[in-house]
């Protein structure tokens, strides 16, 4: 038997359609790795965006001493614009699949003209944008969740002790926050691994689109269905290690309640 | 000169009034109790004076230094709350200590903050920062809880967590310092200790207004006493006098349904 696998990984095809997989996977990783590192900012500014309570009308009104009566009035007052845009924003990017937005971004016209789009990875920056956009939405919420959990009470208790608000957000709040948002944050990283392979419809050559295309036809090779089957060993590994990490840091953070 | 002046403060949450005209003094060195039944405003006030919320009219002043007046919009600005809380240090029904934090930089984490401030800080950080630590370390002494500045909230007692957040308070060195019902939170058995510290405070003459459920511990601690209802302040007068034998019948009624409980 382990002379039939060790057959198996020696063969010149099965050597060409590995390294073929490896290349894809590692797009793959730089994907998953760009659509984080900006995704985790962004969502965090949308987030504090969204909980904006700036009314500018209101401000307006106020210091020209208008007391708003009608209805349509009190309610222009109380609109808060920064925080409807980006609730407005959310709404669009969850509301939408993933992968029309990856094809709006791609191929939309003109879209092209907004960005610098060298035809060597335009594929790459589309599908970067467009998986950073979408988890930033989805980040944003899960900080908004996090950020709301932290009791008021320990606001009030920097606010007393004289502390500004960015040093209540940053030596305060922050780290209550992310240890609420660990858990669900782990949620969204592990589907972010596998949503990776949603940008072969622009066909960035990630690692599934890798494995389908020993059936159509690669370096000669053609009709053969395990390259597919077999990127699931790479989904798996990585989803592992970051289940691990994340685990990790999850206890890490166990130091206090 | 007495060292707070609390004058006319009105406090809405939309059309319900929950303060109503309230003004009183208070000199240094003194120790006020304000007692009163939940819902009687007593906690609204505290939180005007720590400006958590800001009242409707009235004016507070501190060493004669106007903090807030109602009238006068410069006394409000954003910028300066800031300084102007500074003056005032808050204990919280519900400790809300940083649980982050070591109980030592639960202490220290806001004068180190404010050290940043200081033009000297970049010259002399180690020294300054050392010293802060030094101060920490003698508060919690005090607060006899030496062997527990490097536990984390959650590993003390709800008695023990409230004397950090005592000493948190302290380690500003506010002019006048405030208890939100600072017992209400623990068991029975852990409220001593509490009040023995708040007791010893007193005794060193530190200038505070406590609002509290314990009636004897205010007729023994306090030097004044304010009997609040309904948003108005019923009846001010000497500790002893306004539990022992009160004047106003509502303040009578209410020690009388309270002895009952007990």
């Amino acid at each position: 038997m382990f002379q039939s696998i060790y057959d198996f990984f020696s063969n010149p095809q099965t050597q060409t359609v590995l390294s073929a997989l490896n290349s894809g996977f590692l797009v793959t990783l730089q994907l998953f790795v760009i659509t984080l590192a900006g995704a985790l900012p962004l969502g965090l500014l949308i987030s504090l965006g969204s909980m904006n309570r700036m009314r500018p009308f209101g401000w307006i009104a106020r210091h020209l001493g208008i007391i708003p009566r009608r209805r349509v009035a009190v309610w222009i007052c109380s609109f808060r614009p920064v925080s409807a845009i980006c609730r407005l924003l959310v709404w669009i990017i969850r509301g939408t699949p993933l992968v029309l937005q990856i094809i709006a971004l791609y191929y939309v016209p003109g879209i092209e003209k907004w960005f610098y789009w060298p035809s060597s990875n335009g594929r790459m920056i589309a599908v970067c944008l467009a998986f950073i956009l979408n988890y930033a939405c989805y980040f944003s919420e899960i900080y908004r969740g996090g950020i709301q959990g932290v009791p008021v009470g320990q606001q009030e208790a920097g606010q007393v002790l004289g502390m500004t608000k960015g040093q209540i957000f940053f030596k305060v709040t922050l780290l209550q926050m992310v240890k609420r948002i660990v858990p669900p944050m782990s949620n969204e990283i592990i589907t972010l691994v596998k949503d990776t392979s949603l940008a072969r419809v622009i066909a960035l050559q990630e690692v599934i689109w890798m494995g389908e295309s020993f059936m159509k036809g690669n370096s000669g090779i053609s009709g053969l269905t395990w390259p597919l089957f077999f990127t699931a060993v790479y989904y798996l590994i990585f989803s592992g290690v970051a289940t691990i990490l994340l685990g990790r840091l999850e206890k890490k953070l166990n130091y206090f309640q | 000169m007495a060292i707070l002046e609390v004058h006319n403060i009105e406090k809405h949450f939309g059309p319900t009034r929950v303060l109503e005209d309230i003004s009183f003094d208070l000199e240094k060195g003194q120790a006020l109790a304000i007692i009163g039944s939940s819902g009687s405003g007593k906690t609204t006030l505290l939180r005007c004076l720590n400006f958590l919320e800001t009242p409707d009219q009235g004016r507070i002043v501190v060493g004669g230094e106007t903090l807030y007046d109602a009238d006068d919009p410069a006394t409000q600005r954003e910028s300066q709350v800031r300084k102007k809380r500074l003056h005032f240090g808050l204990v919280f029904q519900s400790f809300n200590l940083f649980p982050q934090y070591t109980a030592l930089k639960n202490v220290t984490l806001a004068k180190e903050l404010l050290s940043q401030e200081r033009p000297d800080f970049k010259q002399n950080k180690k020294a300054i920062l050392e010293e802060i630590q030094a101060e920490g370390r003698e508060l919690l002494a005090k607060m006899g809880l030496s062997d527990r500045e490097s536990h984390y909230p959650c590993q003390l007692s709800g008695g023990q967590q409230q004397r950090v957040a005592i000493a948190r308070a302290l380690a500003l060195q506010p002019d006048i310092l405030c208890f939100d019902e600072p017992t209400s939170a623990l068991d029975p058995e852990l409220t001593g200790e509490v009040l023995k510290v708040i007791r010893s405070l007193a005794e060193q003459k530190t200038t505070m207004i406590i609002v509290t459920h314990e009636m004897a511990f205010a007729r023994d601690v306090a030097d004044e006493v304010i009997f609040m209802d309904g948003g108005v302040i019923v009846e001010k007068g000497p500790a002893r006098q306004v539990i022992e034998d009160p004047r106003e019948e509502r303040t009578r009624q209410f020690l009388s349904r309270y002895a009952q409980e007990q």
